[in-house]
């Protein structure tokens, strides 16, 4: 209780948790801060450990990964950075408005990695995981709807959470927060 | 557990395995606009005619758990391809989860999973927790460990309730129900509410565990186990019942892993994979309990793998009851949880605290993780970016449903249009969930 006090503004990565990050192979040898994995430029964050391959290595770093044993992609999704001036990226890699976040597991032994690709804004593309991981079809198809980002060699590129008609995407910083009136058949106007 | 006498051979597995990786219209999955699909009142039907018919299926089909949407390619009686078309809950909650402080999040997030919310709480907790870098005292992990686990009964409950009435045991709505309508009373005796309990708070939990808990508890522990064995009279051993769900929307491991799909729908196929024993959190590593697994991965086995999941959850909660340490219900740090009620009587800086706490939040360190935990349906992960502030930058939730319900064309192709409901049924999505 007093120790933890100003843990606030407390900014140490622990190792804890469920991620066993020092059982990747490559990561291993390196010892506790490795610099690249799997051929890529890799930093620790809250002891979980996060690959950043650019837009060329992506599928190649995937790959990889599924070859050594992560059997799955859990997760994926966009982040959008407007505006924000200071980022956790590791030397080399240049800093874009958007990002596609790929969480994977492993279950031999337990462990997770994260994929974290920097998507420029001028060119909001990046090739699909389908022939890797087909559980990304519907992920990306909601970054896509969300975020504008394309996903090269998806087999539906198609809206899945707004309307068909939609314009714009909700998740990007610039799409303003606001309420849509809603306009209900048979009501009365309102004077 | 099943009878079923056709066990798939690895050659046909690793064949099977392949189907989801297909692309052309060779797959399972209707890739078509759904937007474009004409009205049936403007199509000259043939009834004569033998060529594939697009039919839909919702959003508002009592069957389909909410508002699924399903358009279905049929030849006759027997579907060819399928596709899931979500959306009609979406209300942008993760756009939402970036205008609510942290301490605010776990409002919005328990709205998400309506049936286990609990679990939606504690998982951006965790997030919260890791990215400030705290520790919430042993009472409090207790107490959300038994909570959480109290709510997997009576998300499962309700699946037993839907499911029986989906494949026409319509009196298991009343079975199931009532068990969860007691499991919520717990609930609502400890947090104070029916659903969206905004109990798993970061730091800890909103209140402590009221007095006369344990009897309560215990009062429920001892009802369940009975009637769950009424269910099995009901439903496991019933003939009818099991020939409507045995060797229906067959799946198995290879193609669950590929498409990422996670818990009872994997663990159905066989393959022994829970969060809580294997990567464990909060307390699971103290406590003991199996992971239950099916064999055949169809609608039969996901039925028996949650059965069984509801009396593995009661072995947990009567662990927790008897380990439940005293001390702190939350953590006592005055920069990310609001000080004792009593103190802010007497202390200036406690009401400053507590005022801060609730106009401006706490500032949550610059990073980003990913936290993971097994819900009823699966893995729930939270992805959050703090850029330093006291709201999320992004706050993104790993859904279940949403994933999971990638399997649905795969189970649905070739099987009759009967089946298409005990499969929806079996999948269990939370609609609520899915389009968040």
């Amino acid at each position: 209780m007093s120790e933890e006090s100003d843990t606030a503004v407390a900014d140490t990565p622990v190792a804890d948790g469920p991620v066993a990050d020092s059982e990747a192979p490559a990561a291993a040898e390196a010892g506790s801060q490795p610099e690249t994995a799997y051929g890529v430029a890799v930093t620790d964050s809250r002891g979980q450990m996060v690959l950043h391959p650019d837009r060329e290595t992506y599928v190649e770093t995937i790959t990889a990964l599924r070859d050594d044993g992560f059997v799955s992609v859990m997760d994926l999704c966009g982040v959008d950075n407007l505006n924000r001036v200071t980022r956790d990226l590791p030397v080399g890699v240049g800093a874009e408005r958007f990002e596609v976040v790929v969480s994977l597991i492993a279950h031999e032994p337990p462990r997770r990695i994260r994929v974290r690709v920097q998507i420029p804004e001028n060119d909001p593309t990046v090739a699909s995981l389908f022939d890797v991981f087909p559980g990304t079809e519907n992920l990306e198809r909601e970054t896509w709807d969300m975020f504008g980002v394309t996903f090269d060699g998806h087999p539906d590129p198609s809206r899945i959470l707004m309307p068909p008609d939609w314009q714009g995407h909700p998740l990007r910083k610039d799409f303003a927060v606001g309420s849509v009136p809603v306009q209900f058949k048979g009501a009365a106007a309102p004077r | 557990m099943t009878l079923l006498d056709t066990p798939s051979d690895s050659a046909a597995s690793a064949a099977s395995a392949k189907r989801v990786f297909l692309r052309d219209e060779t797959s399972a999955v209707l890739r078509v606009d759904e937007s474009n699909i004409p009205l049936a009142e403007t199509v000259d039907i043939d009834p004569m005619s033998t060529a594939p018919m697009i039919v839909n299926m919702g959003p508002v089909h009592p069957s389909t758990h909410g508002v699924l949407r399903l358009v279905l390619e049929m030849q006759g009686e027997q579907v060819l391809r399928s596709k899931p078309v979500i959306g009609y809950l979406h209300t942008g909650m993760e756009k939402t989860g970036e205008q609510l402080s942290f301490l605010q999040g776990t409002t919005n997030v328990t709205r998400m999973d309506y049936a286990s919310p609990l679990f939606n709480e504690l998982v951006f907790s965790l997030a919260t927790e890791k990215l400030l870098n705290i520790e919430v005292p042993p009472r409090a992990q207790w107490i959300r460990t038994m909570m959480c686990e109290l709510n997997r009964i009576s998300s499962h409950m309700l699946f037993q309730a839907t499911n029986g009435m989906d494949v026409g045991a319509v009196s298991m709505m009343l079975y199931g129900n009532r068990l969860r309508e007691e499991t919520l009373r717990i609930l609502e005796k400890v947090t104070g509410l029916r659903m969206n309990h905004n109990y798993i708070r970061p730091g800890g939990v909103a209140v402590d565990l009221p007095d006369g808990w344990r009897e309560d508890i215990g009062g429920l522990l001892d009802m369940l186990p009975p009637l769950l064995d009424e269910f099995d009279q009901l439903l496991t051993g019933q003939p009818i019942f099991r020939e409507r769900l045995q060797g229906v929307g067959a799946i198995n491991t290879e193609e669950c892993l590929a498409l990422g799909v996670t818990g009872p729908i994997l663990r159905g196929t066989g393959y022994a994979w829970d969060l809580r024993r294997d990567m464990p959190y909060l307390k699971y590593d103290e406590l003991d309990f199996d992971v239950i697994v099916g064999s055949y991965g169809d609608c039969f086995d996901r039925y028996a793998v949650r059965l069984a999941e509801a009396r593995e959850s009661i072995r947990i909660v009567r662990q927790c009851i008897e380990k439940m340490p005293t001390g702190d219900y939350r953590l006592q740090d005055k920069k990310v949880t609001p000080p004792p009620r009593a103190r802010i009587d007497e202390s200036m800086e406690a009401l400053i605290h507590h005022f801060k706490i609730f106009t401006e939040g706490f500032k949550v360190p610059e990073g980003e993780v990913y936290v993971s935990i097994e819900s009823p349906r699966g893995e729930l992960g939270c992805y959050v970016v703090s850029d330093g502030g006291s709201h999320p930058h992004r706050m993104h939730i790993r859904a279940p449903s949403f994933v999971n319900l990638q399997t649905m064309p795969h189970m649905m192709q070739d099987a009759l249009v009967a089946d298409v409901v005990a499969i929806i049924s079996s999948v269990d999505p939370v609609l609520g969930e899915v389009d968040r």
